[in-house]
């Protein structure tokens, strides 16, 4: 009997290792792997069964629901895993191994597709591996949707002794845990987007800065990096082919600002994460002064699926400039919280009406703040908007990482503007004014408001646009996304407290 | 983690420093492997630090203030994590939060009388489709209740 149970960290957080010890307890001939998750987060733990060859699940599991899962009687049976309507509709390409496959066994990896992208770009050139990213119109999916392929040409062009391939996997916005699952739930997947890239731009030391809350993420991936170093994917010659490329996981310190490439660059030098100003961009002058890819995780975890199948396969899903796949991940106060991939365009109601199922409260939901805590809070009556760069542009808000944090009509909306502001202040690494000191003033400002005082809203408005258009990084010059949008679409919230006070 | 009575060992120090001197980047693994060995970057290694990366004290400083996770000195035996961000607030961690401080007489930061839990606030888990997350030293908690917060304290001996 094999028995599938996910070792992911939102599973381990809602019991799968009491479930695994009932199920070790009460079959002990039985084989129980663990995977990664498949996303449905409300199912978890979700054990699988597999049945004539066929994955059946059963969730969420409690220890006390082993025995009805060993005989077939469970009340928690969900059939086939792949026929749930969750799975069917979703266009899994970068996650199309996790939940499946071993994260830790190689030729688990290999059987699914694995190594396949790696083995097709060791024979080519760095410009056609530039090219072929370029082709796919891979846009960098930390949040500033770059295109992957023209920050590889930059560093690919750069002449210098040594070149870097950092991975950002510092994935501190609120919402968003779809870096953490693919490096728990497939490894091997960053492993060779990484050693891709360093073959395309010609760089030979790769890095993972991985944020320190992440302990189970930071224990995969350092397994991993040895497991892939030992059966030559990493090395002096990388798979025979007499090329160079070796990484080394490094963990982060607790700096939500380290999530911004520059800052990043600082920490890893063994720096305050102070935000460095551009130019010089990283690509010309990264990670000790030398050229330095800085891809977040998803993108890079991404490369191997589009050398696997082609450019043009990946490219062939989306939506105007936004193509191939996104990854959802909806979070907060939600019935069905999860991942969900697909291609670009599906609408923001959809994602939290149709597949999310609405709060999970039961209330109605009120906004959903997409992209993390410097993405924008969206009302209910922009859920038309179609998930995409410029679309989400157009709207006032940006998707970021797409991550979607449900917030049900309880919400005191002055309250999170305020909170974007106090997060601002304790994570700003201080370097420039309008984040260090305007964050502070906006918290000031935003109680001034909420006791009554009507000449503090135009200031806050002001103290936005500067800071907005003053500061350096993101940090400073997004936090006035959450606090305006806040504003402008949820008036009553700000005006209702000064009413009373009149 | 139930290291906070550890006595220092300046061999110990010289060791870990001579260890890490030949990455790129030293500093941060060098800090997070002392952390390990004593509970807190400890007074002591500062000055071996410094010599053997050529920084200077002030430097040295600035880099062990601006992190969150590096400590002067030992936490409780062991350290709660309560996320305090977007997703865990959409599902009412903050009077979770609050609730739990209260009980204990603590602020954030703040280690029970007795020294068994240090209570922390953390900006995100990655767990936020099953939220409020706590975290009680490297192990995870989703959907975190009263009850539950109750149940840890009380296998932490708190």
């Amino acid at each position: 009997m094999k028995i599938y149970v996910p070792m992911d960290s939102a599973a381990k957080a809602l019991g799968a290792e009491e479930v695994v010890a009932a199920l070790r307890e009460a079959a002990p001939e039985a084989e129980i792997l663990r995977t990664g998750t498949r996303g449905m987060i409300w199912l978890e733990p979700l054990v699988e069964v597999e049945i004539d060859g066929v994955r059946h699940g059963f969730g969420p599991a409690e220890p006390g629901d082993v025995a009805g899962i060993l005989d077939g009687s469970s009340t928690k049976a969900l059939g086939p895993i792949e026929e749930l309507d969750w799975m069917k509709r979703q266009t899994r390409l970068t996650f199309a191994r996790v939940g499946v496959v071993d994260p830790l066994n190689l030729s688990d990896y290999a059987a699914h597709g694995g190594l396949e992208g790696l083995k097709r770009a060791l024979p080519m050139s760095g410009q056609d591996i530039v090219d072929e990213v370029k082709a796919s119109g891979l846009r960098g999916r930390g949040g500033a949707g770059f295109p992957t392929g023209i920050k590889w040409q930059t560093v690919h062009d750069a002449d210098a002794p040594q070149k870097y391939i950092v991975c950002n996997a510092d994935e501190g916005d609120s919402g968003t845990f779809a870096d953490r699952m693919i490096m728990e739930g497939d490894p091997f997947t960053l492993i060779e987007g990484m050693a891709i890239a360093g073959l395309g731009v010609g760089a030979t030391k790769g890095y993972v800065y991985l944020r320190s809350e992440y302990p189970d993420a930071i224990a995969v991936m350092t397994r991993a990096v040895q497991i892939a170093r030992a059966q030559g994917v990493l090395g002096p010659d990388v798979l025979g082919s007499g090329r160079a490329f070796d990484m080394e996981i490094r963990k982060g310190a607790g700096a939500y600002v380290c999530g911004e490439e520059t800052s990043l660059l600082n920490s890893l030098e063994g720096k305050r994460g102070v935000v460095r100003a551009k130019p010089p961009l990283p690509a010309l002058e990264g990670f000790l002064g030398q050229p330095t890819v800085v891809n977040n995780v998803i993108s890079l975890a991404t490369v191997p699926v589009i050398f696997e199948k082609g450019a043009q396969f990946y490219a062939d899903f989306g939506l105007g400039r936004s193509r191939g796949t996104v990854t959802l991940q909806i979070a907060g106060n939600v019935a069905r919280g999860g991942l969900f991939e697909t291609a670009f365009g599906i609408s923001l109601g959809e994602v939290v009406n149709d597949l999310g199922g609405g709060s999970a409260t039961g209330h109605p939901v009120k906004a959903v703040q997409v992209g993390g805590p410097l993405g924008a809070y969206m009302p209910v009556s922009k859920f038309d908007t179609p998930l995409g760069y410029e679309e989400f542009d157009a709207a006032g808000g940006l998707i970021g990482h797409a991550g979607l944090t449900v917030f049900d009509d309880t919400t005191d909306m002055l309250g999170m503007a305020r909170f974007a502001m106090e997060f601002c202040a304790v994570e700003s690494c201080g370097k420039c004014t309008p984040c260090r000191i305007g964050a502070v003033r906006g918290v000031e400002t935003l109680d001034r408001i909420a006791e009554g005082d009507a000449e503090a809203l135009p200031l806050l408005t002001d103290l936005c646009e500067t800071m907005q258009d003053g500061s350096l990084c993101a940090l400073g010059g997004f936090t006035p996304f959450p606090v305006m949008s806040a504003v402008t679409h949820f008036p009553d919230d700000f005006a209702r407290l000064k009413e009373a006070a009149e | 983690m139930a290291h906070p009575a550890t006595a220092i060992d300046a061999e110990e120090i010289d060791q870990i420093v001579e260890a890490h001197c030949t990455l790129e980047g030293p500093l941060l693994p060098l800090l997070h492997a002392l952390q390990e060995a004593f509970g807190y970057v400890p007074a002591q290694a500062h000055e071996p630090i410094c010599k053997a990366l050529n920084i200077t004290r002030a430097e040295l400083h600035g880099v062990i203030s601006f992190y969150h996770d590096y400590r002067d000195k030992p936490a409780g035996r062991h350290v709660l994590k309560i996320c305090r961000a977007e997703a865990c607030q959409s599902v009412g961690s903050a009077a979770l939060a609050e609730g739990l401080l209260a009980k204990l007489g603590l602020d954030w930061h703040g280690t029970t009388a007795n020294g068994t839990v240090t209570v922390e606030p953390v900006y995100c888990l990655g767990l936020c489709a099953c939220a409020p997350a706590a975290m009680m030293d490297d192990r995870v908690v989703g959907r975190v209740d009263a009850a539950k917060l109750d149940r840890l304290l009380a296998e932490a001996g708190a």
